[in-house]
């Protein structure tokens, strides 16, 4: 018999006889897996952008856009978007008496049956959105005109509008109009009176006065300097390129402030409520039995409850005190109330990890439950609680808004997209930028968030892994 | 069966039990009581009130009180509304809400369910595209900027043809529901349809459907007997939550339309601190609610003889 001579070369691992065993491609990890699907989802990476640029405007948008979203701009008022507008500067408030014809007597010496209307009806000076001056000349025995405007063309004496005024003087001879003048056209009607009734005799003109700002308002917000400052100039007045709302406060500001306080209550609740699930229902689903069931009947009550009912009623409860905004109390109510969800979610999860194979087998192998819990059975729930997370945004979002825009929600000035659509409602017909904008961020992230996680559920399902 | 509806009634009972003690407390949480706005109401008159109502009793005695009450079926008189009984109001307002909610269920299950089971026949082909990208927007947009786009467009129809077509505000008639119901339905619809659209494509190419093909049933009567069917199982058993979510959408639409629905003395009853008419509408909603899920769970039984209810 002869002894084999063993050394030490004899016990290394034989070379690998062929490249068939050698891994083609680098492994992937879940996650590097799950980012190259999302990749290729183009509607889930547009989402993805949309959420960053979102991100972006409400973060970096106010450091750029830097005028005070609680500002009146009070000479643009419901100012509908587009490019900057220029002013006509008049001069501070001055007084302006209508000329008198010291030819004409100031009250008929008869009452004639019928007169003629005024002749020769002209603006004097430039019609501004500040003040409309008309003057003409008198009628022989009138005991006095009436003055009306409207927004639409008179028909002979009908349709004359909204009655500015009654003077009950023959001889004056002028009018001046400064009753929320917008700089759109207008039909002045002035009809002959004799100082009591009106006769059928009347003069028609039109009018566009042009938008204007006062010298000492041009001043305090520094579209001019003091020392330039001369009626008739024009103006280049602040730039609004959303428009400005029903009080004159800008629309792009305003967006972004109630992007910060929508975005805040859309992120921030569902991530607490989200970690209260998982830890409520890891704790059940872990504890298992007796437990376990207690919790969860717990949790199935606070299903049962109706959702915006209580939203409203916990939204009183946790109380709004003078000068604060309400975004508080909202958040604990969405809190409390939404928390059950995510809880069976990941109680469903656990339960179905917990008899998995490779659990047993780690168990097997003497590993330590901590190692069980955070090693393999929250890696293996983390891509169902992140598709949740994203599909919690967009309804958080929409209670917010909802709250806001029924007048339960954030308390004004505060703006969020919800109360600006509140708002934005009462002036739909008239102007409809007002309601357009925040309803369109509303969707623009519920959407993104949606489609978002599509994309993630779809990526993050294992059973569709490597199918490449 | 009877002993599963038995149990079911009785955690039904227990839960509104669990609704009631919870916006019992939930309501006396809130600073100031119903009373406060009392005009020019002199200690002894404000006392009186109280005692009147209750309110002076510690809030143990009058949960128990109110406990009683609720038992009995009866939810007192309102704070805001002297003389009129909180029944009454539930009895009078309610229908109407109930009324647009089903008129809205019913279109919401109906248009989902066609436009689910086309979009799902002609997978990735235009109509599919078209339907679904409109169904994600319907998801997207808050269900107020519908209700008021709604309106908005009647006042054009309205304008471009001289008459009512369809009147813009109100209640009474089924034209004045109609508007309200769709804009009410429209984000349930789409939820109905994406559920009807990927559950009509998991059936779509069953077994069973082979079979029918293998034994020569026509096209439609596959259609009818056997994917739609069975498609419409998912369908069903998320219209019970789906009832909860509409009744109370239903405040914007009430408020938009001017409906006297319920959802409105709710949201007044809360900010004036109306504690019957809180409790009762509540009470009353959260019964309603509760009992839809079970009806529609004990209906699931019926239509999927599958599902064995034990």
């Amino acid at each position: 018999m002869t002894s084999l001579k063993l050394s030490a070369e004899d016990f290394a691992p034989a070379p690998p006889a062929s490249d068939a065993e050698r891994i083609a491609r680098p492994s992937l990890s879940y996650w590097e897996d799950a980012w190259q699907r999302l990749k290729q989802n183009t509607r889930a990476l547009i989402s993805l952008y949309i959420v960053i640029a979102l991100a972006a405007f409400t973060l970096i948008g106010p450091l750029l856009w830097t005028i005070d979203p609680s500002q009146q701009d009070l000479n643009q008022i419901s100012q509908a978007p587009g490019l900057p507008k220029s002013a006509v500067l008049v001069e501070d408030r001055s007084a302006w008496s209508a000329p008198i014809d010291e030819r004409h007597p100031e009250a008929p010496s008869g009452y004639p049956d019928t007169l003629p209307s005024v002749t020769n009806l002209r603006v004097d000076g430039e019609p501004t959105t500040h003040y409309v001056r008309l003057v003409w000349s008198p009628v022989q025995d009138a005991g006095g005109y009436a003055v009306y405007r409207n927004n639409t063309a008179p028909e002979g004496m009908f349709n004359l509008g909204l009655p500015l005024s009654t003077l009950t003087a023959g001889n004056i001879t002028g009018y001046e109009d400064r009753l929320n003048l917008n700089s759109e056209t207008y039909y002045y009607s002035i009809v002959t009176t004799d100082g009591f009734d009106e006769f059928d005799s009347v003069q028609t003109i039109e009018v566009t006065p042009t938008q204007s700002i006062r010298v000492s308002e041009a001043i305090s917000r520094g579209l001019i300097g003091a020392e330039d400052a001369n009626p008739g100039d024009r103006v280049t007045l602040s730039f609004h390129p959303f428009g400005t709302d029903y009080l004159g406060r800008d629309m792009l500001a305003r967006l972004m402030e109630g992007a910060r306080v929508s975005l805040f209550i859309g992120l921030v609740a569902p991530l607490i409520y989200v970690l209260i699930g998982i830890i409520y229902g890891g704790f059940a689903g872990y504890f298992g039995g007796r437990f376990d069931q207690v919790l969860m009947r717990f949790a199935d009550f606070v299903v049962a409850l109706p959702f915006l009912l209580f939203m409203i009623l916990f939204k009183i409860a946790f109380g709004i005190g003078p000068g604060e905004n309400g975004i508080f109390p909202m958040l604990l109510a969405l809190i409390l109330l939404l928390w059950p969800a995510t809880a069976r979610l990941v109680r469903g999860q656990v339960l179905q990890i917990r008899e998995q194979g490779y659990i047993e087998a780690a168990r097997l192998l003497g590993a330590s439950p901590s190692y069980i819990i955070f090693r393999h059975i929250l890696p293996n729930t983390v891509g169902v609680i992140l598709v949740t997370l994203t599909f919690a945004v967009p309804s958080a979002i929409f209670t917010e808004a909802f709250l806001s825009f029924i007048g339960m929600g954030v308390a004004p000035p505060t703006p969020s997209w919800g109360s600006m659509c509140n708002e934005g409602v009462k002036t739909m017909l008239s102007h409809p930028h007002e309601l357009f904008f925040p309803a369109l961020f509303i969707s623009i992230t519920v959407l993104a968030f949606n489609l978002l996680g599509d994309g993630l559920s779809e990526a993050l399902d294992s059973r569709m892994r490597a199918r490449s | 069966m009877g002993r599963y509806i038995l149990e079911r009634l009785v955690g039904g009972v227990i839960t509104v039990w669990f609704i009631a003690t919870a916006t019992f407390f939930a309501m006396h949480a809130v600073p100031g009581d119903p009373l406060m706005n009392e005009k020019a109401a002199t200690p002894e008159i404000r006392a009186n009130l109280a005692k009147q109502y209750g309110l002076d009793r510690p809030l143990p005695e009058q949960y128990v009180i109110f406990l009683g009450n609720m038992a009995r079926g009866d939810f007192g008189i309102s704070f805001t509304q002297q003389n009129r009984k909180v029944n009454d109001i539930i009895r009078d307002h309610f229908p109407v809400s109930a009324l647009l909610g089903v008129l809205a269920i019913g279109i919401a299950a109906a248009g989902g369910i066609v436009w689910g089971a086309i979009t799902a026949l002609y997978r990735n082909r235009l109509p599919d595209v078209v339907i679904m990208s409109l169904v994600i927007l319907c998801i997207s947009v808050p269900s107020f900027v519908f209700a008021a786009l709604g309106q908005l467009a009647l006042v054009n129809v309205n304008q471009w043809f001289g008459v009512s077509v369809l009147p813009v505000a109100g209640w009474g008639t089924l034209a004045h529901m109609l508007m309200p119901a769709l804009v009410l339905g429209l984000g349930t619809m789409a939820l109905l349809t994406r559920l009807m659209r990927s559950s009509m494509l998991d059936v779509i190419n069953e077994d069973y459907v082979r079979t029918a093909k293998a034994k020569g049933l026509s096209k439609t009567r596959i259609f009818t007997h056997h994917q739609l069917r069975n498609a419409i199982l998912p369908v069903v058993t998320v219209l019970g939550p789906q009832v909860a979510a509409i009744t109370t959408g239903g405040f914007v639409v009430e408020m938009i339309f001017a409906i006297p629905g319920l959802g409105r003395y709710f949201v007044q009853a809360v900010q004036q601190l109306d504690y019957t008419v809180i409790m009762g509408t509540t009470v009353f909603y959260g019964a309603f609610l509760v009992f839809m899920v079970i009806v529609v769970d004990i209906l699931y039984g019926f239509i999927d003889p599958r599902v064995r209810l034990k």
